[in-house]
């Protein structure tokens, strides 16, 4: 006897902080097909940004995700470093990897709190959202912004991190750290916590591989890839830390690689502030030559991928970019098949997906619309030249 | 005022709906609703079906495919209902205003309350926000 029924989720649900659709396929209580609608938040980033100059893009790729609005514009502006070929003042590089590391601090803790309320567990979320607050707290006082730093630069940093505020942020972080420690073990040793996330929505290392996912899920599932140690940049090949991986894959696996990043971000935080020399925080960067370059970095997320091709003008000619989500959210199919109906929810918020970061595309509707191709164009284009030819003759 | 507007200027129950946001207005309506700011001091709540609500907080260019559910979801709140537009983009746009996907504004599909502007608006700025709300809803015609 098998009778299967569909559960929709969302556009606008409780549980979403952002729309999109997800169709669940059920049997009884095992979920036996998941399908993704997104297209909710689709705003036409790239587009704007060639309609930029090179200094505003900036601004406006920062505008892609709330939560990664320091990944995103360190990318774009290395892309852009690689064409012109800027060599970064040592103390911008150390502010680039401090803005990074309290920008991951506050993404995981974000996502521990929203993971805690997908469970149900209201206390974690209240928890994680007011120990976030220091972080935000450092990033008002660096930046002048809680979120949206604006901060970066083509050829170093907008603003200095100032003697008077190393201190300030050492002791923020202490209070921070006090306050991970507590909610660890409120975490790592709680027994329902345990029973409801261990074994879990299971990815295993060869389906990781496969699927190309990034980050902390793929660093889950025992795969080592961290772009901060494997393509270097920044400031971090001139601090000591480690990438955390785990063996199981499952939710739980997923929950302690983000704990304990966040440790090792403290660690590097502070090793930054102690190392940063002193110089300027910018290079003069004239104009930016024809050519293509690459931005690729760790986001909190995993991977954050940027190209950008430059035809020697004031803006880009194409700006390509590749948010982590994008490759992380195909494992749903992996994950979520075959658990119950109660376990999706978790499931499907483990990998921390961002569709305001992944949403590059729109979906034309060809039902009731003739859709242009290449060719198509191309004709259209003969005919109009045709007509201004007519025209001109005319006149 | 009536009793309904004096129960209601007391607890203000909100739905958040995000139109294409960027996730920042959307972590600032949580920051608000968590113990540091607290909006429940003030009775705000946030509330799972805009069928409960009684304020849409929304946040984010509205882009072409949100603008029809925009519009079913503000004919399905209960009347009295307020609308807020929140942050930059909510209100007009913002750097969204020429992107081929973004629909019409915000104030042309549905009628909104209250803006508050920001990329994205410091939680004070929304505290003030809803103070302001429940004078209108108190007395219409202290706030134009």
């Amino acid at each position: 006897m098998s009778h299967k029924a569909t559960i929709p989720i969302g556009p606008y649900h409780p549980l979403q902080e952002e729309p999109e659709f997800y169709k669940l396929v059920v049997e009884g209580e095992r979920v036996v097909d998941v399908d993704v609608r997104i297209g909710y938040n689709h705003r036409g980033i790239e587009k704007i940004s060639e309609g930029k100059s090179f200094d505003q893009a900036i601004f406006a790729v920062e505008r892609i995700c709330g939560i990664c609005s320091g990944s995103h514009p360190i990318a774009c502006v290395q892309a852009i470093e690689e064409i012109a070929k800027v060599e970064i003042p040592e103390r911008a590089l150390f502010i680039r990897s401090i803005i990074q590391e309290l920008e991951r601090l506050h993404s995981h803790m974000l996502w521990l709190g929203l993971a805690g309320h997908f469970l149900g567990y209201n206390t974690i979320f209240m928890w994680g959202w007011k120990y976030r607050e220091p972080i935000c707290d450092i990033m008002e006082t660096v930046t002048g912004n809680r979120q949206n730093y604006g901060i970066m630069k083509v050829g170093g940093v907008r603003r200095d991190i100032e003697k008077e505020h190393v201190p300030y942020i050492l002791s923020r972080l202490d209070e921070f750290t006090k306050q991970l420690d507590m909610l660890k073990g409120a975490i790592l040793d709680d027994p329902v916590l345990h029973a409801r996330l261990k074994g879990v929505g299971i990815l295993t290392k060869e389906k990781a591989i496969d699927y190309a996912a990034l980050g902390p899920t793929a660093r889950a599932s025992g795969v080592d890839i961290d772009a901060r140690r494997d393509y270097p940049y920044a400031a971090y090949p001139r601090v000591k830390w480690n990438v955390i991986t785990q063996k199981e894959g499952d939710v739980f696996a997923k929950t302690v690689v983000r704990i304990l990043e966040m440790y090792e971000s403290v660690n590097i935080i502070r090793q930054c502030l102690d190392k940063m020399p002193q110089g300027p925080i910018d290079a003069k960067v004239k104009d930016v030559p024809p050519g293509e370059g690459i931005g690729q970095i760790e986001a909190p997320r995993g991977e954050c991928f940027h190209y950008i091709k430059s035809d020697g003008t004031n803006s880009p000619m194409r700006h390509k970019i590749r948010a982590p989500t994008f490759m992380n959210f195909a494992t749903f199919r992996e994950t979520v098949i075959g658990e119950t109906v109660s376990d999706a929810t978790i499931i499907l918020a483990a990998i921390d997906p961002c569709y305001c970061c992944t949403e590059r595309m729109v979906v034309v509707n060809s039902k009731d619309r003739e859709l242009y191709k290449g060719p198509d164009l191309i004709k259209l284009s003969q005919e109009k030249t045709r007509l201004i030819k007519e025209k001109m003759q005319r006149l | 005022m009536g009793l309904k507007e004096k129960i209601l200027a007391r607890s203000i129950y909100v739905f958040h709906v995000s139109s294409g946001s960027c996730n920042n207005c959307d972590i600032e309506i949580l920051d608000c609703l968590t113990p540091r700011f607290d909006l429940e001091r003030f009775g705000v709540v946030l509330v799972g079906s805009v069928k409960h609500a009684d304020a849409m907080l929304c946040t984010g260019s509205v882009n072409r495919l949100t603008v029809p559910r925009i519009k079913k979801l503000y004919e399905q709140m209960p009347k009295p209902g307020f609308v807020i537009a929140w942050g930059a983009c909510g209100s007009s746009r913002g750097l969204f205003k020429d992107s081929y996907n973004t629909g019409a504004p915000l104030d042309e599909i549905i009628p909104v309350d209250a803006y508050i502007p920001g990329c994205p608006p410091k939680p004070e700025a929304v505290i003030g926000a809803l103070v302001k709300l429940k004078e209108k809803i108190l007395n219409k015609k202290a706030v134009k």
